[in-house]
C-alpha cells in the first residue's frame, strides 16, 4: 500500500476543518474522561506518563503508562480528531500496572492518561508531546 | 573545502548535544551483544568529511531504541515475510530460493555488504534488486517484482540480515570505475527548483536541522529501513525518488541506471560502517 | 481476514515461580484508521485491531482495547506474572471480526 506524505497525516488527522472549528460542544476528551470516571473527580499524582517531548514523527510516537495499584489505565490523546487511544484493563496475574506501545498523534497536543485505581479513585497523569513537520517529505 | 568540514561537523555536535538529542554514546549494540559500527573514518574518497556516521546516529533516543532490539524493530516483520520467500517456490521453475542457495545465513553472508557490485556475465552494474529480478526472471521463471517498497524489499531485508555487523565495502574501481564516476558526478549535481544536490543536505549540512528533523549523511548502510513515517520498509532506490522529488525536480524512474549509479556511489560512501540489517528511521 | 497479519510475541522461556516477567508483543497490521482517503476520494474504512488479551492457564493477565490511535504494526510491552509453568494464550481481535492467536509456553526453573 503507498503512503502519500498526506496519507500519513490524515491517518491521525482527519478532516483538517475539525481543527479549526470556533465552537465546540465538548472540550476535548470530556466525553470519553466522564464515561471511564462516571464523573468522579480526578485527582493527580500516582500515575505516569513517559512520552518524547518532541516526536521524532507523528505516525509513531512511543508512550509508557504505569500506575501501581491501578486497575485500569485509559490513554487519550486530547489534540487528535478522536481522542481514544486505547485502554489497558489488568486483570489478576498482571506483573504490573504499566503498559509501553505505539500511538499516533495528528499535532503537538497534550496525551493525557486516567488511572482507575483499586479503591475506585482516580488520578491522572499529561504529557505535552510536540509533533512537528519534518523537512523531507518523501 | 576544509571550513566546510569542520563546519559540518562541529556544527553537528552542537546540534545533536544541544537539542538534548543523544549522540549515540558508543555504538549501536542490538539485542545487547551485537555491536555494529555506526562512525568510521570517511573513505578517502570523500573529500568533504572526515568521518562517515550511520543515520542511526542523527535520530532520537526512542528511535534509536526501537532498532536496539530484534523484536522492538517492527522491520523485523518483514525480515521474516522475507524468509518464508526465500523458502517458498516461485514462478514455473517450481523452486525457492533456498532450492540453489540454501542457506541463507552461509550463502548470502558477506552479499549485502558488497552491493551494488559489477556481474560479469551480464556486463553491467548491478544493485540487490535488480539481482533479485534477474534471479527470478531467468533462473525461477518468475516475474520480476517492482523496487522500492513490498515484497522485493522483504527479500532484500532478509538477505540484508545475514551481512548484518559485516563491515559496507562496495568496490569503486575496475569495472565499475565509470558508473562511480556517473555517480558521483550526480550527488555533488545541484538539480530541481530548489537547486539542491544530495550534498547540499547530506555533505554539508548533516546535523542541521532541516525544518524539524536531524539531516543525515544520507548513508544507505542501514538500508532497507523502516520508516516510522510510514511503517513500511523502503530500499535505497525508493528512497531516491524522493528524495529527488523533495529538491523539487523530476524524479529518476525507480529502475533507472542514474540510480543505479546514485546507489554504487552512496554505498560507496557507507564503506566501513556496518551492515544493519533493517534500520529503523524518521 | 485482515492480510497478512503475522503476531510475534516474545516471552522467556523460563521464569522462578512467582517472578514478573516483561512480554512483548508486536502484530503486523496496517490499523486502518478510518480517515485516510483513496485514490478517488473515497474514505478507506476503518480496519484495526480493536483489542488485545494475553491469558494465563485460563486467567486474565492483562485485557486492552485499542483504537486507530495505536500505530501501525501495533507493538505493546506489559509485565506478567509466572505463578507456575503454563501457557500463554495472545488474542488480537480484529474489527472484521477475525481472532489472531498465539500461544507461547512457560517452564518454571
Amino acid at each position: 500500500m503507498k503512503f502519500t506524505r498526506r496519507d500519513t497525516i490524515l491517518m491521525a488527522a482527519g478532516a483538517s476543518a475539525a481543527a479549526v472549528l470556533p465552537i465546540r460542544a465538548f472540550a476535548a476528551g470530556e466525553e470519553e474522561i466522564a464515561a471511564f470516571t462516571g464523573g468522579a473527580a480526578v485527582g493527580e499524582g500516582g500515575v505516569t506518563l513517559t512520552a518524547p517531548e518532541i516526536a521524532e514523527n507523528g505516525n509513531t510516537v512511543p508512550v509508557e503508562v504505569s500506575a501501581p495499584g491501578a486497575v485500569s489505565i485509559m490513554v487519550l490523546a486530547l489534540g487528535n480528531p478522536n481522542p481514544g487511544v486505547c485502554t489497558f484493563n489488568f486483570g489478576p496475574l498482571a506483573g504490573a500496572q504499566y503498559g509501553s506501545t505505539r500511538i499516533r498523534l495528528s499535532k503537538t497536543q497534550t496525551v493525557t492518561a486516567i488511572a482507575k485505581m483499586a479503591d475506585g479513585s482516580f488520578a491522572q497523569a499529561s504529557s505535552e508531546v510536540k509533533v512537528t513537520i519534518g523537512g523531507c517529505g518523501g | 573545502m576544509t571550513k566546510t568540514v569542520l563546519k559540518g561537523a562541529i556544527t553537528s555536535v552542537a546540534i545533536l548535544a544541544g537539542a538534548g538529542m543523544a549522540l549515540a554514546e558508543g555504538n549501536l549494540v542490538i539485542n545487547g551483544d551485537l555491536e555494529l559500527t555506526t562512525e568510521a573514518p570517511a573513505p578517502s574518497h570523500i573529500e568533504g568529511l572526515t568521518t562517515v556516521y550511520s543515520g542511526w546516529v542523527f535520530r532520537d533516543s526512542f528511535t534509536q531504541a526501537m532498532e536496539m532490539d530484534d523484536f522492538d524493530n517492527p522491520g523485523m516483520l518483514f525480515v521474516d515475510a522475507g524468509e518464508d520467500m526465500w523458502n517458498e517456490p516461485a514462478g514455473t521453475s517450481g523452486k525457492a530460493c533456498a532450492d540453489c542457495h540454501g542457506d541463507a545465513s552461509e550463502s548470502m553472508a558477506g552479499v549485502r555488504a558488497v552491493y551494488p557490485k559489477w556481474n560479469e556475465a551480464a556486463g553491467e552494474v548491478r544493485t540487490l534488486e535488480m539481482q533479485i529480478n534477474a534471479c527470478r526472471t531467468e533462473n525461477q521463471g518468475a516475474e520480476a517484482l517492482k523496487y522500492g517498497k513490498g515484497d522485493i524489499v522483504s527479500l532484500e531485508a532478509y538477505i540484508s540480515m545475514q551481512s548484518r555487523g559485516m563491515p559496507m565495502n562496495v568496490a569503486i574501481d575496475g569495472p565499475v570505475a565509470d558508473v562511480w564516476a556517473q555517480g558521483k558526478q550526480m550527488y555533488y549535481t545541484r538539480t530541481g527548483q530548489l537547486e539542491l544536490s544530495c550534498a547540499s543536505c547530506h555533505e554539508e549540512n548533516y546535523g542541521n536541522l532541516i525544518r524539524a528533523e536531524t539531516l543525515s549523511q544520507g548513508q544507505t548502510n542501514g538500508f532497507p529501513v523502516y520508516r516510522i513515517k510510514d511503517s513500511v520498509l523502503t530500499s535505497a532506490a525508493g528512497r531516491f525518488v524522493g528524495c529527488v522529488r523533495d529538491t523539487k525536480a523530476e524524479t529518476y524512474k525507480i529502475d533507472s541506471s542514474d540510480f543505479v549509479a546514485l546507489e554504487l556511489y552512496v554505498a560507496s560512501r557507507g564503506n566501513g560502517l556496518s551492515v544493519e540489517g533493517v534500520s529503523v528511521r524518521n | 481476514m485482515a492480510e497478512n497479519v503475522t503476531p510475534r510475541v516474545r516471552v522467556p522461556s523460563s521464569a522462578a515461580a512467582g517472578e514478573v516477567i516483561t512480554i512483548k508483543t508486536l502484530i503486523s497490521h496496517i490499523m486502518e484508521s478510518g480517515q485516510r482517503k483513496d485514490g478517488d476520494g473515497n474514505l478507506i474504512p476503518r480496519s484495526i485491531i480493536n483489542r488485545f488479551t494475553c491469558d494465563f492457564n485460563g486467567q486474565n493477565v492483562i485485557d486492552v482495547t485499542r483504537e486507530p490511535a495505536i500505530s501501525t504494526n501495533p507493538y505493546f510491552e506489559f509485565q506478567a506474572q509466572v505463578p507456575e509453568a503454563g501457557t500463554y494464550t495472545f488474542s488480537c481481535y480484529d474489527d472484521d471480526g477475525s481472532v489472531y492467536t498465539d500461544t507461547k509456553d512457560i517452564a518454571i526453573g
